[in-house]
Formats: structure tokens, C-alpha cells, sequence
């Protein structure tokens, strides 16, 4: 059978796509259903697969949950806390960037890349630059505000400041993301309403909360459910910046990932570990369907 | 983004989820294989080689990737096949440390992996959980010459009573001290603190403070680093508190009023005596920048000191006493038997041969010079050389009154001290109700181990 140009071109087509189709597969997924079997069992690293168990991990979660100092429930506050604080900051900072920056002519590839450059540093990087720069005495921040006469704050060192202080390093880091995202949608708003929307008398706030908000509500979505589950897996800051004492202070900082890691790589129940994981997992996408049905209503009218 | 799309991937989902539970769940009856091999010696390894006498046996060794660890070992088993000219070590150090307990876990149920193995003593009950290695025989290793014999801190391999490692090296806590710290303080930098009241008096007098800020931290306890252990094996002691039962099913450290006033010697250099905070980093930096002026650790960290900071003007001596009471803690890296080798008589024999040749008098004497860490057989740690050297002096002095904890999850348990420590600093918490919670944590690891064994 002789093939047409076209069709040869969509089996290439699908030779290419099923490439990472096994990097998904093997890689993603064949993993991600490992560890759903893991967390039905009592799962050992060194004894390697361990007997099944039925929904005990799950059972020992719930119990966890409800004791004193229990890390699992500071987990689960924490991360709840990471999203409320992260996602409208991330939100509402990165909209007022974007507005402005599609204001300016001038240097603005500048200021683009300058808000992007904290996006593609390396997390461990990122989370060391600013552990210097809160540091008790030496840290650049508390340099200023002795230098201002303020009282110096312990920040990182403290159960209450720690947390907010973890949650601006994130909102920082992936400012210029949300940004770019912002100014894509933005640009994408045709002139014209603006133009029927000055002839119809409306002022700079009525335009932005009457026509700019509305169509840009699906990069809103996007962006809330993107930064959410974002937010929800928030590891790697926290890991780095409580650094002998991950979690801490008195586990304030700590967040239902690093929780994973801890049980699973350094006490070595891997099927309690697993089993947070698909809690966390089904947590994630309870979220992120009710964000996609409360937000995204608007855009159909 | 339309309803139908969204009902449609939940309902793929859904399906995902129920087709993997209903896979994974009729597999119960392979998990019990991975133990079998274990309880089964009689692998099937009958190699010919039993009917030519004169072929050498072959055994592997295994241990982490670790520069001079691999040195000392090599020039070991140089030394040892020249004495055992049947015997040939394959000696493996290849495998980084991050990977090996996952290489291990994968090759010796499989029959293939070491016949010796090097494991942190800390390791010992799930490896041995595990079935990974074989008590060691009482003939060839009798507890009373291990009690007699090595350093005491070895007693954490006996495990219910029966021994199953013996290492080459330990490592014990010392006190570090900046000489040129204390002598600007006007201390005397040649007679650091010998008693806890010594270290009080001298960490107050040392530290610098401007304001809120420290110039000079005299004394910075950081339980996050080495200090939990100071807490655990070495003040509980000295004020007449045993860390844990005899079995280590109890935590005792709230048992005895001793205990609290452990505690309270343990909090009171931050909350009291305010000779330092932990400003830095990660525990030894503040020591390493030179401004702070006592600072406790373990003989590794020589190593660290001699490339990050090789002017630093310091000494090192023994932990502070207290009511005459002298204590460190100590731990180490061990050597085990695999089931591997048990399940051969001719290699289990090589095996024992070279198992009591690296952990001889002569190979911690090699190993101190190789390495840097200290012989794990007094008869070798009691070299006048070795005391009277220094920097390593004061660790090797330890060697003979250090104590090993018997962790059965080391990481939980620290974060129980480092808790409690925090709770009473930061939050101002009362000390005796946060270290009766640490207990309570800590029973709850211990209660739930032992309901597994």
C-alpha cells in the first residue's frame, strides 16, 4: 500500500509522540500506580514488598492525625496554609506586574526577563540565597533593619514567621511564570472593547473590572489551579530552608511531601509513605476540580 | 472547559484506580517469597570448585564509596591474601553511599550479593529484620572477648544478646575549643573546661554580646547536631540517669529527677546563661567561622576543620565530667556476615577469616592512620602515640567509657529532643512537661518496634 505524504506524516507524527508516551508510562505513571499498591501494604525498604494490609497505613494516618504534636496534621495545616498565603499573593502580584508591564514600551523585554530569571533558578539555589538572606545576624535583611533601627526578627528560626517567610521565597520564584501568563491573556484582549468601553464613559477601573478581569478569567483559572497544585507539593523550599531540622521550627514549616519523604527515606515505611501520597493526591485533584467548576463558570457568558 | 470533559476523565480515572487495586490485590501470595531465600540456607551455590582443593575461594566484601575507607581496605585485603593465599576478597566500593542500602536490599535476597558487608551500626536491627546477616558464631567470637576487648560502645551489636557485627573503627564526641577566642576572653587556652561547671563558667566568660547581637558565641547547644547526643548518652548519665532500659524498652530520660536537671544543664546555656543561639546554618559553622568558642562533635569533623578552615587555632579535649561521671557517645561502622555466605560452609569459613582479620588490633591501627577514625580495640586505642596526639587525643580517651544508642528509628527520635528543646526556647514552654512529651514519643517508636519483634 502506498502512502501519502500526509499519512506518513501523522504515523511519523505518532513514532514521535509515543517516545515520551513511554517516558510518561515508565517513567510517571508506572510508579505512580506502584506506589497506589505500596500503600495496601506494610512496606519495608530493606525487607522489600511487605505483606498486603488491606487500609491499615490509612487507618494509621487517620489515628496520626489526631495526636498531640502530630506531624502528619502540622503537614496538612501547613500546606493548607502555604495555598491560602501563596496562591492570592502569587495571584494578585503577579496581575498588578503584568498590567503594569504591559504598560511600559521601553526596556520591557528587560523587565520580562528580570521577573522571569528567579523562575529558571534552581529551587535548592533560590532556597540557600535566602537563607543567607534571613539569617539572624548576618542576613541582609536584618542588616537593613538594625541599620534602620528595627528590631531584627529571627524569621526562619521562629515557629510563627518561619512559615510566611517560605511561602514569599515561593510567590518570588515563580512570579515571572504567572507574568508571563498574565501578559500573554492580556495581549490577547482585543483593543476594541476598550475603545467601545472609553465611548461608552467608562473609567480605568470600570474597564479593568468590567472587560480586562471577565476575559481573562480562563488564564485566572489556569493560573489558580496551576499555582495551587503547585503550592500543594511544596517540598524542596521547605527541605532547604530548615535545613538541619527539616519541617521545623516545631514543625511549622513542614508540608505533607516532606512528610512523605521523612516516613518514607528516613524511617523507612514506605507504605505509610505511599499512602500519604495518594491522599495527597486525591486531596489535589478534589481541589483542582472544584476550582475548575467555581471558577470557570464566568467565562460562558 | 466543558462538564462532559471533566465527568469523562474522573470517570477514566476512577477506572484507572479500580483496574490497579484489583491487580494489586491477588498478589499476596509472592510477597512472602523475598523472605523465604532468607530461611532457606541451602541456596542452590554448590560451586565444583569443592573438588579442587587448590582453586581459592572466592568471597566478596562490600562497603560504601568512601576515598580512604576504600584505601585502608584495599591495603587490608593486600595484607590478608598474602596470609591466606586460598582465600581471594573481591573487594566492592563502587556503589555511592546514597544508593548502597538499596543495592543491598536488592542483591543479597537475590543470592549475589556481598559475603561481608560494612553497615552503620545504626542499620544493625533492619538489616538483621531484614535477614541480610547471620549472628556471628560464639566459638569464633566469644561475647566475653568482645566485651573484654573492644570498646564498650560495641556492645550495640549484641542484639538480644547475641552479637552479629564487630567493627574495625569508632568514632566518640569531643569538646573543640578556639584558643585564640579564649585568650582574648582571658582565658587560659591550655586548660579547657574538664567539668560542666568549667564549661558554664568559661562559655559565659568568652561570650561577647552587643546588644541583642553576639560578637563571640561562648557555647551554642544545637540539638539538631551532635548536642542531642551529649543530651541522651552523656548528661542523662552524669546526672545518674540511664538513657533507656537495660533492654531499651523504656526511655527513661523523665524517670528520676536526675533526669530534669539533666534537662534543665541541657537548655540552660540558651535560655540562662545566654552564651550563644544557633544563628548558623548548620551546627559546626559557627565554630568552623571561628566565633564560637566551645563547640562539641565528633572526630570527623577534624577532617572538615583541616580543608574548610586549616588556620582555625583550636584544641580538642574530653567532654566535660560531672559528678565524677566521664561519658561520650560513640558510634561506628560495622562489618556483618551476609546470609550469602552462611549458606556455604567453605565461604562462611572464609568469611570468619576475614571478618576477624580487618576487625584485629593491627587493621584498627591501620585504619586510624588511613583514616583518621579510632580502633575499635582498646589494645590498639591504647597507644601512648595515639593519646597523646593532639587533636585526636581527647576522642580516643572516650573510647573507653563511650555509649552507643540503640536507635530504632534515629531521625524520630532526635526530632523528639529537637522539639521539646524548641517547644521551652522559642515558645517558652515549661521544660518538664516538653521533656515528658519527648519521652511519650519516643515510647510510642520504641512500644511499636518491639510489638513487631
Amino acid at each position: 500500500m502506498k502512502l501519502t505524504l500526509q499519512r506518513r506524516q501523522i504515523i511519523w507524527a505518532y513514532i514521535f509522540l509515543s517516545v515520551s508516551l513511554v517516558f510518561f508510562v515508565v517513567i510517571r505513571w508506572y510508579p505512580a500506580i506502584l506506589a497506589l499498591g505500596i500503600s495496601f501494604r506494610d512496606w519495608n525498604v530493606f525487607k522489600g514488598e511487605g505483606p498486603w494490609v488491606g487500609l491499615a497505613n490509612f487507618q494509621a494516618i487517620w489515628e496520626d492525625l489526631f495526636k498531640p504534636r502530630s506531624s502528619v496534621r502540622a503537614a496538612f495545616l501547613n500546606t493548607f496554609k502555604y495555598v491560602l498565603l501563596g496562591v492570592p499573593l502569587q495571584l494578585t502580584l503577579a496581575l498588578g506586574v503584568a498590567l503594569m508591564l504591559n504598560q511600559i514600551r521601553r526596556l520591557s523585554g528587560f523587565f520580562r526577563a528580570a521577573y522571569f530569571v528567579p523562575f529558571v533558578t534552581s529551587f535548592v539555589a533560590v532556597a540557600f540565597v535566602w537563607n543567607w538572606l534571613y539569617a539572624p545576624q548576618i542576613g541582609l535583611i536584618n542588616q537593613i533593619l538594625s541599620a534602620l533601627d528595627l528590631p531584627t526578627q529571627p524569621f526562619l528560626r521562629s515557629p510563627k514567621q518561619a512559615l510566611p517567610s517560605i511561602a514569599v521565597v515561593a510567590v518570588w520564584r515563580s512570579l515571572g511564570f504567572a507574568v508571563i501568563i498574565f501578559l500573554a491573556g492580556l495581549q490577547q484582549i482585543p483593543e476594541m472593547y476598550y475603545e467601545a468601553a472609553k465611548i461608552a464613559g467608562a473609567n480605568r477601573w470600570q474597564m479593568f473590572r468590567h472587560v480586562t478581569l471577565p476575559l481573562l478569567n480562563p488564564v485566572i483559572v489556569y493560573l489558580a489551579v496551576l499555582q495551587t497544585i503547585q503550592f500543594l507539593r511544596m517540598f524542596d523550599l521547605v527541605q532547604n530552608m530548615s535545613t538541619d531540622n527539616a519541617g521545623g521550627p516545631l514543625k511549622s514549616t513542614t508540608t505533607v511531601v516532606l512528610e512523605v519523604y521523612k516516613e518514607g527515606f528516613s524511617s523507612y515505611n514506605m507504605g505509610y509513605a505511599a499512602a500519604l501520597t495518594i491522599i495527597l493526591f486525591l486531596v489535589i485533584m478534589v481541589i483542582t476540580l472544584l476550582q475548575m467548576r467555581v471558577l470557570s463558570r464566568r467565562i460562558e457568558y | 472547559m466543558s462538564k462532559s470533559r471533566i465527568a469523562l476523565f474522573v470517570a477514566l480515572l476512577i477506572a484507572t484506580l479500580l483496574v490497579v487495586v484489583a491487580c494489586a490485590s491477588p498478589t499476596p501470595t509472592p510477597e512472602a517469597k523475598p523472605s523465604e531465600p532468607t530461611e532457606a540456607p541451602p541456596q542452590p551455590t554448590p560451586t565444583p570448585e569443592s573438588e579442587a582443593p587448590p582453586e581459592p575461594i572466592e568471597i566478596e566484601y562490600w562497603q560504601y564509596n568512601f576515598g580512604a575507607r576504600v584505601d585502608a581496605m584495599n591495603k587490608l585485603i593486600e595484607m590478608f591474601e598474602a596470609e591466606n593465599p586460598d582465600i581471594k576478597i573481591i573487594h566492592n566500593s563502587d556503589i555511592p553511599y546514597d544508593n548502597y542500602r538499596d543495592k543491598i536490599a536488592a542483591s543479597v535476597p537475590a543470592g549475589v550479593g556481598p559475603d561481608v558487608a560494612t553497615l552503620f551500626y545504626g542499620w544493625q536491627p533492619a538489616w538483621i529484620d531484614a535477614g541480610y546477616i547471620v549472628p556471628l558464631p560464639e566459638d569464633q567470637f566469644p561475647p566475653d572477648m568482645v566485651v573484654k576487648e573492644f570498646s564498650p560502645m560495641v556492645q550495640a551489636s549484641f542484639f538480644d544478646g547475641t552479637l552479629y557485627t564487630l567493627p574495625t573503627a569508632v568514632r566518640t564526641l569531643a569538646l573543640f575549643y578556639n584558643k585564640d577566642l579564649m585568650e582574648a576572653a582571658g582565658l587560659d587556652p591550655e586548660k579547657p573546661p574538664a567539668t560542666l561547671k568549667e564549661l558554664e563558667e568559661q562559655a559565659v566568660q568568652c561570650t561577647k554580646r552587643n546588644g541583642d547581637e553576639f560578637e563571640v558565641y561562648g557555647f551554642i547547644v544545637n540539638p539538631a547536631g551532635q548536642a542531642h547526643h551529649w543530651f541522651r548518652e552523656v548528661l542523662l548519665r552524669q546526672y545518674g540517669q540511664q538513657p533507656y532500659s537495660d533492654d531499651y524498652r523504656q526511655v527513661l530520660w523523665n524517670a528520676s529527677e536526675g533526669g530534669y536537671e539533666a534537662w534543665n544543664q541541657f537548655l540552660k546555656f540558651e535560655t540562662e546563661l545566654e552564651t550563644g543561639r544557633r544563628d548558623f546554618e548548620s551546627d559546626p559553622d559557627g565554630f568552623l567561622a571561628g566565633k564560637v568558642c566551645f563547640h562539641i562533635d565528633g572526630s570527623f569533623r577534624l577532617g572538615t576543620i583541616a580543608k574548610k578552615a586549616p588556620d582555625l587555632n583550636f584544641g580538642v579535649t574530653e567532654l566535660p565530667e560531672h559528678n565524677g561521671v566521664k561519658s561520650t557517645f560513640g558510634s561506628y561502622w560495622t562489618h556483618g556476615i551476609t546470609t550469602k555466605a552462611a549458606a556455604d560452609p567453605a565461604r562462611l569459613e572464609a568469611a570468619i577469616k576475614f571478618l576477624k582479620f580487618i576487625t584485629s588490633p593491627e587493621a584498627g591501627r591501620i585504619w586510624v592512620d588511613m583514616v583518621g577514625e579510632l580502633p575499635a580495640q582498646l589494645e590498639a586505642a591504647d597507644d601512648p602515640d595515639l593519646l597523646e596526639d593532639p587533636k585526636l587525643g581527647a576522642f580516643v580517651a572516650g573510647l573507653s567509657y563511650a555509649r552507643s544508642t540503640f536507635f530504632v528509628d534515629e531521625s524520630k527520635d532526635r526530632q523528639a529532643i529537637i522539639d521539646a528543646y524548641d517547644a521551652v526556647v522559642l515558645n517558652g514552654a515549661d521544660p518538664a512537661q516538653e521533656l515528658d512529651i519527648a519521652v511519650q514519643t519516643v515510647q510510642e517508636l520504641l512500644d511499636k518496634f518491639w510489638a513487631e519483634h
